[in-house]
């Protein structure tokens, strides 16, 4: 009983929180609550005229929406790498970098599945998928792996977070023997959850530029790259807005994380390209296509030969610990990063697996406004919930919100 | 001989009538609702609107609309489903349905929307709501539209796996194989869709596909290139089906690799696992005109789509379960097209595989297409 008071006050003290702030906090959330409505209107029309709305055809049948499902599952995978040193390793600097990644962590999963939502052609009847009510096809397909271990791992995502919260918020200190387990729990589900989203690509003989054993291992690289470099790029901007201190320490030593990942994605994908170019076999068309083109058809090399010198470029300068450890360089390099994985496990990654199609034809991709819209509108989403769920987080760390605290 | 002479091979025999009754057909009850069966046609319209709303709700026409949507009867599953139901199309539904205004056309037709939305998974269907589904299908196209279709629930039969062969030196790239698909099967005229693909390819430089243009527009045969048909090989070891998380696509025991298209939710996993471009989605609303819908419709077959949801070539399931050649085959004036049952040691098919040099496309992939191709 008692519990079921303190976590009524403490949905009312952080609907407190949430509403009131700054300005620039009211006009942020303004900004967020306006794409987002755009981004339902969009989706209004989606539903009206079915997926015809979008640039999807027969030939590319996944687009934009798959795309950013499978970037964003690396994001929400990466939380772990804060997690694990923090909670098990009783890492202190990282203390305050986990709750803010896990709050990351649940803002992408959330965004993953309103992806998939958005990329279903009957929303109606997507009780199909939930076990128990509709039809399982387990262990089969990859596809309700995926279903189960994102779930799962939003559940785990929101409640160890939650947990600490509670308990810090009446003021006690949260039981090491509650939230290990979980968090150690957490660590290995991160890895599966980008591994089965990879296989879910992975295993589909029909499509040979997915059809490779890199293909895992690479995702969970970039992944551990993207993920830490956009925790480090909200902490700057936590350590900006807010008073919760955020010391130089912790970014750095994210920033060693994010180094080490992106040097290996690195190193993989020059694997990947030695193998496509160096003996070219009919499988690598679809990298052909990707970073030459093929039969005058380059939609997505602008993409690409945007991504590669960013990526190439924000590993290197990571690499020198003068620069990373300057943070006006080591900010720029998680940004310019972050945009370059993103190109490359979208559109670098899902487009070009459909081309050229099963009889070598060439049917090009573009994203239509509707998709854009639908697709800006989810993030901002995703940024809503993210900014609530830190501005709670932050309040209750900082003590300001707490139980009978009047 | 002997034995296989009960059997259900077509081409050579199309006439055989015992077929049309048997058991598994939807039609139980002498309702006539069902597909191929020829009595259908016999019935007056309002005999069969009578028998139709027997069949799909029974009792429950004298109850009111409450009692129709809350009192029907439910087992455990369409329970549960039910009380999901509310969330969501239930509201409509549920409004229509109570509402003291609305005739006793619409109640019914609210009360097929309510239980089609939450019915099962085809594949695991007794029969019994095979035939229920099926007439309250036919039941609500007569409500709509006031014209009666039939469709049929008929099972695979036993001892037939379908096979297909194309002899690439027959073939003239006439199209004609495509047209007659796409009229068959309801396909979506919008959007032009076609599950056959024809490939026009330059000789002497062998099947090179990437070379090959498969939407041509002028005059057939064009000199120097030869033709070669593709559509959805039925593989033996579908990784379409492997993949499906909702299990809304299946291999049946006689080969056809079909969709439940109320079940499917529209992922296009399937597309993307499938090595042969084989499925088709409706990114729109599929629409026919009315007056060339064919009325002959089989519930995995050519019955009306709706958006959002996958389908492909089911080797016309509607004519190859009831005896007949797919329309295809029909169609083909040149005789490239060779169907029928593999199990048959006497039909063409097996004649073209035990005499003729086979191939088949990227065998490699272990799917084990059950679509030949040959060669004069
Ligand atoms: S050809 Fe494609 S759609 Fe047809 S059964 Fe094989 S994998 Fe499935
Ligand atoms: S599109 Fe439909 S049939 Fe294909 S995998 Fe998805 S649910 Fe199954």
């Amino acid at each position: 009983m008692k519990r079921l008071k303190v976590f009524g006050s403490l949905v009312k003290d952080s609907l407190d929180t949430i509403t009131h702030g700054s300005k620039k906090y009211h006009l942020w959330m303004a900004l967020l609550t306006f794409v987002m409505l755009a981004g339902m209107y969009c989706y209004s029309i989606q539903l009206e005229h079915g997926l015809s709305v979008t640039g999807m055809t027969d030939r590319v049948s996944w687009g934009l929406y798959i795309s950013n499902f499978t970037f964003l599952v690396g994001v929400a995978a990466a939380a772990v790498m804060l997690v694990m040193p923090t909670y098990v390793l009783k890492d202190i600097d990282f203390k305050q970098a986990v709750l803010i990644g896990e709050g990351l962590a649940v803002a992408a999963l959330i965004m993953c599945l309103a992806f998939v939502i958005a990329d279903m052609g009957g929303p109606s009847v997507l009780w199909h998928m939930i076990p128990g009510i509709g039809v399982f096809n387990f262990p089969n397909s990859m596809l309700t792996w995926d279903v189960l271990v994102l779930n799962g791992y939003l559940f785990l995502n929101i409640t160890i977070p939650f947990y600490i919260l509670f308990r810090h918020y009446q003021g006690k200190e949260a039981k090491r023997s509650v939230y290990i387990p979980g968090a150690i729990l957490s660590v290995f589900w991160a890895v599966a959850i980008h591994l089965v989203t990879a296989f879910l690509y992975q295993g589909l003989q029909a499509r040979p530029f997915w059809n490779n054993a890199l293909l895992g291992p690479r995702f969970l690289a970039s992944a551990f790259a993207a993920g830490p470099a956009l925790i480090i790029l909200v902490l700057a901007i936590i350590r900006n807005f807010t008073e919760f201190k955020i010391q130089d320490k912790t970014i750095k030593k994210i920033a060693m994380v994010v180094t080490v990942a992106a040097q290996i994605n690195l190193i993989m994908l020059i694997s990947e390209l030695f193998k496509e170019f160096y003996a070219p076999t009919h499988h690598s068309e679809s990298a052909y296509y990707l970073f030459f083109g093929l039969d005058g058809k380059d939609a997505l090399l602008p993409w690409i030969w945007t991504a590669i010198p960013l990526n190439v470029l924000a590993t290197v300068l990571l690499t020198f610990h003068k620069l990373r450890n300057n943070f006006k360089v080591l900010f720029f390099c998680c940004f310019i990063l972050f945009v370059a994985i993103w190109i490359e496990k979208g559109f670098g990654l899902i487009v070009p697996g459909f081309i050229p199609g099963p009889y070598g034809k060439i049917a090009e991709y573009m994203p239509t406004g509707i998709e854009i819209g639908v697709t800006l509108g989810i993030w901002a989403l995703g940024a809503f919930v993210f900014t609530i769920l830190a501005k709670t987080a932050i309040g209750i760390e900082l003590g300001k919100l707490k139980y009978k605290k009047k | 001989m002997s034995s296989n002479n009960n059997k259900k091979w077509f081409s050579l025999n199309i006439g055989r009538k015992e077929k049309t009754s048997s058991g598994s057909c939807s039609c139980g009850k002498s309702s006539g609702g069902c597909g191929g069966s020829s009595n259908a046609h016999h019935m007056t319209n309002e005999a069969f609107t009578e028998a139709a709303i027997n069949a799909s709700i029974g009792e429950e026409r004298t109850k009111d609309g409450f009692e129709q949507v809350f009192d029907v009867k439910m087992d455990r599953r369409s329970a549960f489903k039910k009380l999901t139901a509310s969330l969501l199309i239930g509201a409509g539904a549920v409004s229509t349905s109570c509402s003291v205004i609305s005739g006793d056309e619409s109640k019914e037709k609210a009360q097929i929307d309510w239980e089609e939305q939450f019915k099962g998974n085809y594949k695991l269907m007794t029969d019994k709501e095979k035939e229920a589904t099926v007439d309250r299908l036919v039941r609500s196209y007569q409500l709509r539209t006031g014209k009666n279709i039939s469709m049929s629930s008929k099972n695979a039969e036993e001892d037939v796996l379908f096979g297909y062969a194309f002899n690439i030196s027959k073939c003239q790239g006439y199209m004609d194989c495509v047209n007659a698909c796409v009229e068959e099967n309801n396909q979506d005229r919008n959007s032009q869709m076609q599950y056959i693909r024809i490939h026009e390819m330059k000789d002497g430089k062998g099947f090179n596909f990437n070379e090959a243009d498969d939407n041509y527009y002028h005059e057939v045969p064009a000199q120097g290139h030869f033709y070669m048909g593709t559509q959805c090989f039925h593989c033996d070891n579908p990784p379409c089906v492997e993949v499906c998380p909702v299990q809304a696509t299946w291999r049946e025991d006689d080969g056809l690799v079909v969709v439940d298209y109320d079940w499917c939710v529209g992922c296009r996993y399937c597309m993307a696992a499938c090595p042969y471009d084989g499925r088709r989605f409706n990114w729109s609303k599929p629409e026919v005109p009315e007056s060339e819908i064919n009325h002959n419709q089989h519930y995995l077959g050519n019955r009306m789509r709706k958006k959002g949801v996958m389908e492909k070539c089911t080797f016309c399931v509607q004519r190859s379960r009831a005896g007949k050649n797919p329309a295809c085959v029909e169609a083909c004036p040149t005789g490239a097209r060779i169907f029928g049952n593999l199990l048959d040691p006497d039909s063409t098919i097996r004649w073209v595989l035990e005499n003729k040099k086979v191939f088949r496309l990227k065998e490699d992939l272990g799917t084990e297409p059950k679509f030949w191709y040959f060669m004069d």
